[in-house]
C-alpha cells in the first residue's frame, strides 16, 4: 500500500498528461496548465522546507562550533538581514523591489556583483581545463587540439586576417561535425528521457521511491 | 523684465499664426486632427514623415489610405476553442503601405456591431482573437491605422471557433511513441521470459562503486550534486534514480553522502531516497537529514555553495549528475582541484565537452537516463533499454532513407519534380 498509492498517482497523472498533449479539448487541453499550477503552489510550501533545513543545518555548525562555523554566522545574519530590509521597503515604497527600496540596494551592490564574480572565474576555469584537454597525448587529442585552434583562430579577426582558410573552416567544423555529433547525442537524450518517462509511468522505474 | 510687445510686432505675429494655421487647413484638416492623435504619431515618425511628404505635394482623400484586403478568419486548428485567426493583406494607394502605424481588429457577432477586441502591429498580417465564444459565427473587419487617418476593411465572411477532441498536427508524434511503446513492451516481455539480452558497458557506471570504495578506504565523504534545476526536469529525474543506487552503496559501506541541492523539492525528494537507502541496508540510525541539505536557488550561490563544501570536506568522491550550464566547469574544475574521483552526466550537449575535459568519467546524453537499468540489472528494466535501441535504429534507418531518396531526387531532375523528392518532402513534412 506504502508503494501502490504513490505508483497510482504517478501512473495516473502521466496518463492524464500524455492524453492532454493528444487531446486540446477541455477538459483535457488545460489539465498540463493545472498541473502547473499545483505544482507551483506545492513549490511554495517546500522552498519553506528548504528555508528550514538550511537555518536548522547552519545552527547546528554554530551550536558545534563546527570548522567554519563564522560563516554560518554570516549566512544567518544575512539572511534575516534581507527579508528585514525587505519588510522595510514594502512598507517605505510599498514594494521592496522598488528602485530607491534598501533591498534594491542589497541586490543591485551585493548579490549581483557576487554573482558576476562567480561567472568571471569560469574564464580562468577554461583556460586550466583547456591546457588538459588539448595536450596532444594521443591521435584523437591531438585532433582536438588541432580543431580547435581552427575554430579559435576563425572565430577572430585575426584569423580571417591571417587566411580565408580559418573562417570557412570553422564554420564547416561547427555546422557539419561538431552539429552532426551535438544532434546525434539530443535524438539518444530525447528517446532516453522518454524511455525513462514511460518505466516511470508504468511503475517499471521505482528507485526514486526505493 | 519683458518688454511691452508693439502694435506692429502683434500685427505680425498674428499674421504668420494666421499663415500658419490656413497651411495646415488647407494641406487637409481631417489629416491634421488624425496625427494629433499623439500615439499613432510617436509609433510611427519615420512612415508619417514620408506620409507627410507626400500629403504636402498636394491633396489626397480617404481612398489615397491603405486598405487591409483580403480579410479572412478562420478557426484555429488543435486547440481546446475560444480562438479565431484572422489574416489579411494590404492594398496600398498614393500612401504608401510603410505609413501604417497599426491595425485595430474589430469583431462582431449576429445582430452586433462592430467592436474593438485588439491591436496589432504594423509589421503583423494575422492576429488570433482569444475570446471568441464557440459556436457563434463572428465577422471581423480590420482597420488600419496612419497618421493621417484611418480605413475599414470589407467584413470577412463569418467563423466559428470550435474545441478539437485530437490535434492532428501530433499525429506522427502519436504513431512513433505507439511504435516506440510497443518495442519496449515486447523486449520487456522478452526480458521477463529470461531472454539473453546484451547491453553494451558504460565505463562511467562500472566506475561508480570503485569510487564509493575509494571514498570508504580513503575515511572521506562522497558528494552528490544532482544539478540546478527542479524536480519536473528529466535530467534531474535521472540524477535522483542515480542518487537511489549511490545511496544504497554508501549507506553499505557507512560512508558519509552529502547531496547539496538548489531546489527545495529535489531536496525533499532526495532526502526520502537517502533515508530509505539507508533503511534498506538495515543502518536507518546513521541517515543524517542534514547532509541532505539545500543551499540556494541561486545558480552562482548555488556553484560557490558547493566549492566551498568541495575545499573545506575534500570529499573522495564527487558526482556531477543532472542539469547543469554554466557553473558545470567551475564545480568540475575545483573537484579536480581537490584530487577527487568524478564522475559526471548531463543531457545537456554544450556542457559535456566540460565534464570530458575535466572529470575522470562522462556519461553522455542518453547514458544517464540507462544508468538506473544497467545499475539495478533487472531484466525488466534492461528490455526497455533494448526498445530504446531498437527506436534508435529506426530512426537511423528514416534518416538514411530520407538522406538517399532526398539526394537521389535532386540528382535525377533538379527542378524538384521528381517523385523521389516528393517523397523526401512527404517524410520531412510528416516529422516535422
Amino acid at each position: 500500500m506504502r508503494r501502490a498509492v504513490p505508483l497510482a498517482i504517478t501512473f495516473l497523472t502521466g496518463l492524464f498528461l500524455v492524453v492532454s498533449f493528444f487531446i486540446p479539448h477541455r477538459p483535457f487541453g488545460e489539465l498540463e496548465q493545472r498541473l502547473l499550477v499545483w505544482f507551483a503552489i506545492v513549490a511554495g510550501f517546500t522552498m519553506l522546507l528548504g528555508v528550514d533545513n538550511l537555518i536548522r543545518s547552519h545552527a547546528r555548525k554554530i551550536t558545534r562550533t563546527s570548522e567554519g562555523w563564522g560563516h554560518s554566522v554570516v549566512l544567518l545574519v544575512g539572511l534575516v538581514a534581507t527579508v528585514v530590509v525587505g519588510v522595510i521597503g514594502r512598507v517605505q515604497f510599498g514594494s521592496p523591489f522598488h528602485l530607491q527600496s534598501p533591498f534594491m540596494f542589497i541586490y543591485s551592490y551585493t548579490i549581483v556583483p557576487l554573482q558576476a564574480t562567480m561567472f568571471a572565474l569560469l574564464a580562468f576555469f577554461i583556460a586550466s581545463a583547456s591546457y588538459r584537454a588539448f595536450r596532444a597525448r594521443n591521435w584523437v587529442a591531438t585532433l582536438l587540439l588541432v580543431s580547435a585552434v581552427i575554430v579559435m583562430l576563425g572565430r577572430i579577426p585575426i584569423g580571417a586576417a591571417m587566411s580565408e582558410f580559418f573562417p570557412w573552416m570553422q564554420e564547416w567544423i561547427m555546422t557539419v561535425p561538431q552539429l552532426a555529433a551535438k544532434r546525434g547525442i539530443q535524438i539518444g537524450a530525447a528517446l532516453g528521457a522518454v524511455s525513462m518517462s514511460l518505466r516511470i509511468i508504468l511503475g517499471i522505474e521505482r528507485s526514486y521511491l526505493s | 523684465m519683458v518688454a511691452p510687445m508693439t502694435d506692429r510686432t502683434a500685427r505680425r505675429f498674428g499674421l504668420v499664426v494666421a499663415i500658419a494655421l490656413g497651411v495646415l487647413i488647407v494641406t487637409d484638416g481631417d489629416a491634421f486632427a488624425q496625427a494629433d492623435a499623439g500615439a499613432d504619431v510617436d509609433a510611427g515618425v519615420d512612415a508619417g514623415l514620408h506620409a507627410r511628404a507626400l500629403a504636402d505635394s498636394g491633396r489626397f482623400g480617404e481612398s489615397d489610405l491603405p486598405v487591409a484586403c483580403g480579410v479572412a478568419v478562420s478557426d484555429v486548428p488543435d486547440d481546446a476553442g475560444g480562438q479565431l485567426r484572422v489574416t489579411w493583406g494590404v492594398l496600398a494607394e498614393r500612401v504608401k503601405s510603410d505609413a501604417i502605424t497599426g491595425y485595430e481588429i474589430l469583431r462582431y457577432g449576429p445582430g452586433e456591431s462592430p467592436e474593438p477586441v485588439g491591436d496589432a502591429l504594423a509589421t503583423d498580417s494575422e492576429y488570433t482573437d482569444t475570446t471568441a465564444e464557440d459556436g457563434v459565427p463572428y465577422q471581423y473587419v480590420v482597420r488600419t491605422r496612419t497618421p493621417f487617418g484611418s480605413t475599414d476593411s470589407e467584413p470577412c465572411e463569418p467563423a466559428i471557433a470550435r474545441a478539437q477532441w485530437f490535434a492532428r498536427g501530433r499525429l506522427s508524434t502519436l504513431i512513433v511513441v505507439l511504435l516506440f511503446c510497443a518495442a519496449l513492451a515486447y523486449f520487456i516481455r522478452k526480458a521477463k521470459g529470461g531472454g539473453d539480452l546484451f547491453v553494451r558497458k558504460i565505463p562511467g557506471l562500472e566506475a561508480v562503486d570503485d569510487a564509493v570504495g575509494r571514498a570508504t578506504e580513503m575515511g572521506r565523504p562522497v558528494l552528490f550534486v544532482p544539478g540546478i534545476e527542479t524536480v519536473s526536469e528529466v535530467g534531474t529525474l535521472a540524477a535522483l534514480t542515480i542518487l537511489g543506487h549511490v545511496a544504497k552503496r554508501v549507506a553499505r559501506h557507512g560512508t558519509p553522502l552529502d547531496v547539496p541541492c538548489a531546489d527545495p523539492i529535489v531536496m525533499t525528494t532526495a532526502q526520502e531516497i537517502v533515508k530509505q537507502a539507508y533503511a534498506e541496508v538495515g543502518r536507518p540510525e546513521e541517515y543524517d537529514p542534514m547532509r541532505v541539505a539545500y543551499l540556494t536557488y541561486d545558480q552562482f550561490g548555488y556553484t560557490a555553495g558547493v566549492d566551498g563544501m568541495m575545499l573545506r570536506d575534500r570529499p573522495e568522491a564527487v558526482f556531477l549528475i543532472g542539469t547543469f550550464y554554466a557553473e558545470s566547469l567551475i564545480l568540475a574544475e575545483t573537484g579536480h582541484s581537490i584530487g577527487a574521483i568524478q564522475i559526471a552526466g548531463t543531457k545537456e550537449t554544450s556542457q559535456l565537452p566540460f565534464f570530458v575535459a575535466a572529470c575522470d568519467y562522462t556519461l553522455i546524453g542518453e547514458e544517464i537516463f540507462a544508468a538506473s537499468s544497467y545499475l539495478s540489472r533487472e531484466p525488466v528494466m534492461l528490455g526497455s533499454l533494448k526498445g530504446q535501441d531498437l527506436a534508435k535504429l529506426g530512426i537511423v534507418c528514416v534518416i538514411l532513407f530520407a538522406f538517399v531518396v532526398g539526394t537521389a531526387g535532386a540528382l535525377i531532375r533538379p527542378d524538384g519534380t521528381s517523385v523521389l523528392t516528393r517523397i523526401f518532402e512527404f517524410v520531412s513534412a510528416w516529422f516535422n
